[in-house]
């Protein structure tokens, strides 16, 4: 079996999510779910293990080889991406039930799980294959799937937000196949590894210079890249809680994910980083959405819109270690990428347990919450610090490495303008525990009490995380560079 | 491209929804002079067959005519053009359609052409191509075909309350009473619509066709009989739960096929190894996945109409319910 495992990642969640159609009944279907995704999960983790121990795995599909079949090609980038991708969503599911209770009528419990199952195969397929078509198919299960679990927020405005997206995403896909399409045109393959060996040959043409512009666009659509990202604040806030503590943290990944394979595998990074000026352009869009989305952030009254716009800044940091080029960047990108997935996930869930006690998430019934919900007030916290890149918490590991990078190339200027971009942070996260902590309840306002032990085992599980990888950085630390050292070492 | 403008320039919404059919008709012909009978069998299908037949079920629900808007997306249309610009610019060094030494018509697609009599065994390349070589994505087709019917009954199915039924019937039957000729020629047709559904079905390994156009148009056929006779009746003969079963065992199907060729030994969609002899292997393998993907297919086509109309129905019925309550 241990062969078959790459395939065992994908088709786990794909197929129990039809069969939770068959089951029916909400609580055997969550506890279904849990089942896929920790068997997910454990796939993972064993992926990563064979991957880092015996080189990159590859799996042909209907025993066709590469160019002509389909091919599954783990290495360590995707197997580090499947190891988040699964974690987070199965963490974020043991929470699930508690959590749409309130705020997913009953009825539609079992779609719910089947649309989860289905947007969790779409992540883990568009990560682990080696195909670009197989690519565009699996995105495009990922992305219907969120845009039905957005549109199932109690609020009327999830439908508009999720339509929003559903446009932009559709846009962002379609300039994805295009770039496939011209990309297939030139060089007669869809295959990653075919792909990135015979693309040189073809490299002077302006043909592969647009399909290369035009899946650059379309993921950075993807990815809420400032100045596309105008559909990602609503999408979190109306969606329902869980989804977004599981879009938040992982769905953006994905699609930083696929930036770095294009850049990286496929088109080489001599030609990625030649033939357009990335480089400036990365730096600048990371710099200027870092500012602008945390300043954006510092007015919302929306506590979700708080940390969506956070997101977003987020977003920039990556980039900007993307920028850079190096393999300590890249590092530093793909620390961050781990590293928000941790954040992002316990706050969202955090505020999912908020909306469960409180009914809503605006940010002036947050009045004295710290008292009445300390251990989820705690997390949020913890998470903020962790935003902000306070020492111990990953956050700082992540701007560790960001930074060191920066300094490495001598981009100094940059260096101190992320240091600012984190005061803002601080900003930010300082609204909120003011209004929780040394505010007092409001007056005629019923206390609520701590949120149910189903909130606070994954809550707390991630916050220990955050906490974890900042202190023991070996294994974030040394995949994450060795898997970008193997990035540019397939194309130096 | 005529009817792409008229399209955009049209405000009446009933004849945007035939100018999209013919359009569908139009680019199923274009591929056709194109050597692709498949994707012009899908479109024909798809394109200017079912997605017209939803379009008007919408249309019933929000009324003909287009809203006004008031803003100019200026903007919008220079962002679209000036990329509409630079592909048509960037692409200018492609090499022309049909020349024989494309890189395409010599990579990948030779082997596919010269081998694939020997190595799957049937003379629809296309097929071949689909459901062996490539069949992973045509799985992944399939899996999105169920998530956006997952979707669709997400977000618009209809608790349906037990009362109003006989309020349904009674609506339906005052509708379509009166179209004596449609309903008898209804009656003709569907025998023939369904056959047709079923020769395509098995017909894919020789000839243009397969599970997801034959599926298309086995969903055409019961769409059809609900629009003439009333979706209470169809709801009689086709039962919700039933549909949303075939769905999931669709999907089921076509992944289990690539199971078993697992537990037989080969990777995942190795069909090779589900029978003692490999032609006869992927044969089987080609025509069980065909048989999921039009499960799957016509269901959640049904489904996806069901909604929409069910959704009408209940516009209706709270008009209706609006219209006693002030006249009375």
């Amino acid at each position: 079996m241990i062969a078959h495992l790459p395939i065992l990642q994908v088709i786990i969640p794909l197929m129990a999510a039809p069969l939770c159609l068959l089951l029916r009944h909400p609580k055997l279907v969550w506890l279904f779910s849990l089942l896929a995704s920790g068997l997910a999960f454990i796939v993972s983790i064993l992926l990563l293990q064979q991957v880092m121990t015996s080189g990159v795995i590859s799996y042909e599909f209907g025993g066709w080889e590469a160019p002509w079949g389909i091919e599954y090609r783990i290495d360590k980038l995707n197997a580090f991406l499947l190891l988040i991708i699964s974690a987070i969503s199965t963490v974020v599911l043991i929470a699930a039930q508690t959590s749409i209770e309130k705020e997913i009528p009953k009825e539609k419990h079992t779609l719910f799980y089947v649309l989860y199952l289905l947007s969790l195969t779409g992540m883990l397929g568009i990560v682990s294959t080696g195909d670009a078509f197989n690519v565009f198919v699996f995105l495009e299960i990922s992305s219907l799937s969120a845009y039905a679990l957005i549109a199932l927020g109690n609020d009327r405005r999830a439908l508009w937000a999720s339509f929003q997206y559903l446009i932009m995403g559709t846009i962002g896909a379609t300039f994805i196949l295009i770039g496939i399409g011209l990309m297939y045109q030139m060089t007669g393959t869809l295959n990653m590894e075919d792909l990135s060996q015979r693309l040189p040959e073809v490299e002077q043409t302006r043909t592969v210079f647009t399909a290369f512009v035009f899946v650059i666009v379309g993921v950075c659509l993807k990815l809420a890249l400032f100045p596309l990202h105008l559909w990602l604040p609503n999408a979190y806030a109306y969606a329902p809680s869980i989804v977004t503590a599981f879009l938040a943290a992982t769905a953006t990944k994905v699609a930083i994910y696929l930036l770095i394979r294009f850049t990286f595998t496929v088109f080489g990074f001599s030609f990625s980083f030649a033939t357009l000026p990335l480089e400036t352009l990365f730096l600048l869009l990371g710099l200027v959405g870092i500012f602008v989305a945390s300043s954006v952030a510092i007015y919302q009254k929306n506590v979700k819109h708080i940390f969506a716009y956070s997101s977003i800044a987020q977003v920039g940091y990556i980039i900007v270690g993307l920028s850079t080029g190096t393999v300590m960047g890249l590092t530093a990108t793909l620390l961050h990428m781990f590293n928000h997935a941790l954040m992002k996930g316990a706050i969202f869930l955090a505020l999912g347990a908020v909306v469960y006690r409180l009914g809503n998430i605006q940010l002036s019934s947050f009045h004295g919450l710290g008292r009445q919900m300390p251990l989820t007030m705690a997390a949020i916290v913890v998470g903020g610090l962790s935003l902000i890149g306070v020492p111990l918490t990953v956050g700082f590991i992540s701007k560790w490495y960001l930074l060191t990078a920066l300094l490495e190339k001598g981009w100094w200027p940059v260096a101190i303008l992320i240091l600012l971009g984190s005061l803002l942070a601080v900003i930010y996260v300082w609204r909120i525990i003011e209004v929780a902590y040394f505010k007092a309840p409001l007056v005629g306002k019923t206390p609520v009490k701590e949120a149910p032990l189903l909130f606070i085992i994954p809550i707390w599980t991630l916050i220990i995380a955050n906490i974890y990888f900042g202190i023991d950085t070996r294994l974030s630390v040394q995949v994450a560079q060795s898997a970008a050292q193997s990035l540019f070492g397939v194309s130096p | 491209m005529v009817v792409a403008f008229a399209i955009i320039r049209m405000k009446d919404l009933f004849a945007v929804v035939m100018l999209l059919g013919i359009y569908g008709l139009l680019s199923a012909s274009f591929f056709v002079a194109m050597d692709a009978v498949d994707v012009a069998f899908t479109e024909a299908a798809v394109g200017a067959g079912i997605s017209t037949l939803l379009m008007l079920v919408v249309i019933t629900m929000t009324g003909r005519t287009e809203k006004v808007t008031r803003h100019k997306p200026l903007l919008a249309l220079l962002v679209i053009a000036i990329t509409g610009a630079l592909l048509i610019y960037g692409t200018l060094d492609m090499p022309y359609y049909g020349s024989a030494d494309a890189p395409i018509h010599h990579h990948v697609a030779p082997r596919y052409i010269n081998d694939s009599m020997q190595e799957v065994g049937i003379p629809n390349i296309v097929t071949s191509v689909l459901a062996s070589y490539r069949a992973f994505d045509t799985f992944g087709e399939v899996v999105v075909i169920f998530t956006a019917g997952i979707g669709v009954l997400a977000l618009l199915s209809v608790a349906r309350r037990p009362e109003d039924s006989e309020d349904i019937t009674a609506l339906d039957d005052s509708m379509h009473e009166q179209n004596l000729v449609l309903r008898i020629i209804t009656k003709i047709l569907i025998p023939f619509i369904l056959l047709f559904a079923l020769y395509v079905q098995f017909h894919g390994d020789f000839g243009p066709g397969g599970g997801f156009q034959a599926g298309v148009i086995f969903a055409a056929a019961i769409i059809l009989y609900a629009m003439i006779f009333g979706l209470s009746n169809a709801r009689k003969v086709i039962n919700q739960d039933f549909i949303q079963l075939i769905t999931a065992v669709g999907v089921l199907f076509y992944g289990c096929v690539g199971l078993v060729s697992l537990f037989n030994g080969g990777n995942f969609f190795d069909y090779n190894v589900l029978s003692s002899d490999p032609i006869a292997g992927q044969h089987l393998g080609i025509l069980l996945i065909e048989w999921g993907v039009g499960c799957t297919v016509a269901s959640v086509m049904i489904i996806i109409f069901f909604n929409f109309a069910g959704r009408r129905e209940m516009q209706k019925i709270n008009n209706n319910n609006n219209n006693q309550e002030s006249s009375s």
